[in-house]
C-alpha cells in the first residue's frame, strides 16, 4: 500500500463567489419554504378522519362469520399451534350441522398478539383472517382477551382482506 | 374621599400616565410572546406540510396558554450541583432584560388629548439606543450564569458559547447603529425614527448596515442560523437544560420576547419605525394618520417576527467556527465599511 503517494483529494466541486456570499443561497431555501408552507397538507387528523389501510394491512385478527350466522372456523387448532406468541386458545365442540366441529371457544390474547398473521396463513378453512382493526387499546388485562363475541366478523366487512389473500397468498 | 381621588389621578396622572402606558406595552408584549410561540409552531408545521396545533381552542389559538399553565404545575428540579442563587437568578435576568428594554421603543406619534401631551413610548430618553445595547449586553449574564450555575457539562458548553457569540456579534451590532446614529445625529429612538421620513428609510440608504444589523439581531437573539447556545442534537439544550417549570418558562418566554425586541428595534432603526412614506400628502385626518402610523408599526414588527420564524424553519445550523468566522472576519468589516460608506453619503450628498 503506497499510502504516502495518494494525490490530495480533490473535492468534486469548488464553491462559486455566488454560492460562498450565502445571501442567493439563503434566498433559494426561503423561497423553497415558503413555497412549502402553501402546498395542501398531509396531516390526517385522526379521531375525526380515520385511516383506511389497504388489503394487505395486518390489523386484529378475526374469525370469519358466515352470511347464515355461523363461524367458519372448524376449531382443528392450527392457528393455536402456530402461533408464535401462543396468543390464541382454541377448544372444539361438536354440533349436529354439516360442519361437525365449531370451537367452543376461541380466545385471542391482544396482549400477546404480535399481528405476525401466521394463523391466516395456516388456517384450511380461511376462517381467520387480519382484519384493518388498528384501534386497540386496553384498560385492564381482562379487556384484551377477546372472546369469540368481540372476534367474529361478518364476511362482508372482511372481503378486502381475502380477496387479498386469494390473489396473493 | 376627593382628597383618594386626586392622589389616584396624581399617580394614574403621573409623566403623561406613565402607569398605563407600562401596563399596556406590558400587556402587549405578553401576549405578543405567547402568539409568537403559537406561530412558531404554526409556521413550522406549515414548512413541512403539516397542520400544527389545532386542539386547544379555535385553531388552536388557545395552545400557548395551555402550554404556559403545563409549565406552572410541573415540579421545579434543582440539581444538586447548582448555585442555587444564581440558578434562580439567570432566569429573571433573562426576564428582566427582555422586558426592560422595550421602554425606548416608540410605537407612534405622540398624540394630545385633553391637554395631555402622551407620547407613545415608555421612555423618551436621548440615550435610548445605548441603553438598549448596554441591557442586551446584560442579556449574555442571563445565559452564561444559567450555564455555569446549573452544574452540568451542557449547560456550561451552551453558556461558553452564548458568551462568545454574544459579545462578538454585539460589536457588529453596535458598529451597524453607528451609521444609523450618523445620519440621524442622535441616539434618541424617536428622533432616528423621525429622520427616515419618506423613502429614507436606513435599509434603503444602508442596505450593507441593514444587512449585518439584522444578522447580529439573530445572533444576539440566540435564533436558529445562529442558536448554538442551545443546538438540540450536540448540547441537549444548552443553558437551560438543567431548567424546568416556570424557570425555564421565563427563559422561553425571554427568548420570544428578545425576538420581538429585536423586530421593533429593527424596525425603529432601519425600516422607518412608525412612518408610512408620504401618508401627509394624501390629506386624512390626523387621527387616521396617527392610526394608520401604530398600525404601520405593527404590520412592520409582525413582518419581520414571520421572518425569524421562517429563517429558523429554512436555514440548518452553522458550525461554531462557522460562526466566529462570520462574527469576526465577515460581519465585523461589513458594519466598518458600512460606517464609512454612512459618512461618504453624508459628505457627498449633505444628508
Amino acid at each position: 500500500m503506497s499510502g504516502n503517494n495518494i494525490p490530495p483529494k480533490k473535492r468534486i466541486k469548488d464553491l462559486t463567489f455566488g454560492e460562498k456570499i450565502y445571501i442567493p443561497e439563503i434566498v433559494k431555501g426561503l423561497s423553497l419554504t415558503l413555497r412549502t408552507m402553501f402546498k395542501p397538507k398531509f396531516t390526517m387528523e385522526y379521531p375525526e378522519e380515520k385511516f383506511i389501510p389497504a388489503g394487505s394491512y395486518r390489523g386484529r385478527p378475526v374469525l370469519v362469520e358466515e352470511k347464515n350466522g355461523e363461524e367458519r372456523c372448524v376449531a382443528c387448532g392450527l392457528c393455536s399451534r402456530v402461533c408464535p406468541a401462543l396468543a390464541i386458545e382454541v377448544q372444539a365442540a361438536e354440533t349436529d350441522r354439516e360442519k361437525e366441529r365449531y370451537p367452543e371457544k376461541f380466545e385471542i390474547n391482544m396482549l400477546r398478539c404480535i399481528f405476525c398473521g401466521f394463523c391466516e396463513e395456516v388456517c384450511p378453512e380461511e376462517a381467520i383472517v387480519m382484519s384493518k382493526d388498528y384501534e386497540l387499546a386496553f384498560s385492564n388485562r381482562e379487556d384484551a382477551i377477546y372472546g369469540k363475541d368481540k372476534l367474529l366478523v361478518p364476511v362482508d366487512q372482511l372481503q378486502d382482506r381475502i380477496d387479498f389473500l386469494r390473489n396473493y397468498k | 374621599m376627593e382628597a383618594i381621588g386626586n392622589i389616584l389621578w396624581a399617580i394614574i396622572s403621573f409623566y403623561n400616565f406613565l402607569l398605563i402606558r407600562i401596563v399596556i406595552v406590558l400587556v402587549m408584549m405578553l401576549m405578543t410572546a405567547a402568539y409568537l410561540v403559537y406561530f412558531e409552531r404554526k409556521i413550522s408545521a406549515w414548512a413541512q406540510n403539516r397542520l400544527g396545533p389545532n386542539r386547544v381552542g379555535w385553531y388552536g389559538l388557545l395552545q400557548s396558554f395551555a402550554d404556559v399553565f403545563k409549565l406552572l404545575f410541573k415540579e421545579d428540579i434543582v440539581p444538586d450541583n447548582a448555585n442555587k442563587k444564581i440558578h434562580a437568578l439567570a432566569p429573571m435576568i433573562a426576564l428582566f432584560v427582555a422586558f426592560t428594554t422595550y421602554a425606548v421603543i416608540p410605537i407612534g406619534p405622540g398624540i394630545t388629548i385633553a391637554g395631555f401631551d402622551i407620547p407613545m413610548v415608555i421612555a423618551d430618553v436621548n440615550i435610548g439606543i445605548l441603553y438598549v445595547l448596554a441591557l442586551t449586553s446584560v442579556g449574555v449574564y442571563a445565559i452564561t450564569f444559567a450555564g455555569w450555575s446549573s452544574g452540568s457539562k451542557y449547560s456550561l458548553l451552551g453558556g461558553i458559547r452564548s458568551s462568545a457569540q454574544m459579545i462578538s456579534y454585539e460589536i457588529s451590532m453596535g458598529f451597524s447603529i453607528g451609521g444609523v446614529i450618523l445620519l440621524s445625529e442622535s441616539l434618541r429612538p424617536m428622533a432616528i425614527v423621525e429622520s427616515q421620513s419618506g423613502w429614507m428609510w436606513n435599509a434603503f440608504i444602508q442596505p450593507i448596515g441593514f444587512i449585518t444589523f439584522l444578522v447580529s439581531a439573530f445572533a444576539e437573539t440566540n435564533r436558529l442560523p445562529f442558536d448554538l447556545p442551545e443546538a438540540e442534537p450536540e448540547l441537549v439544550g444548552g443553558y437551560h437544560t438543567e431548567y424546568s417549570s416556570m424557570k425555564f418558562a421565563a427563559f422561553f418566554l425571554a427568548e420570544y420576547a428578545n425576538m420581538l425586541i429585536a423586530s421593533t428595534l429593527i424596525v425603529t432603526l432601519y425600516l422607518g419605525g412608525w412612518q408610512i412614506p408620504y401618508i401627509e400628502t394624501l390629506g386624512l385626518s390626523s387621527g387616521l394618520v396617527l392610526a394608520l402610523q401604530v398600525a404601520g408599526f405593527f404590520v412592520k414588527v409582525g413582518v419581520l417576527l414571520f421572518f425569524f420564524i421562517w429563517v429558523r424553519w429554512s436555514i440548518p445550523r452553522f458550525r461554531y467556527d462557522q460562526l466566529m468566522n462570520l462574527g469576526w472576519k465577515v460581519m465585523f468589516p461589513l458594519s466598518l465599511f458600512n460606517i464609512i460608506w454612512v459618512a461618504i453619503l453624508i459628505m457627498i450628498f449633505k444628508l
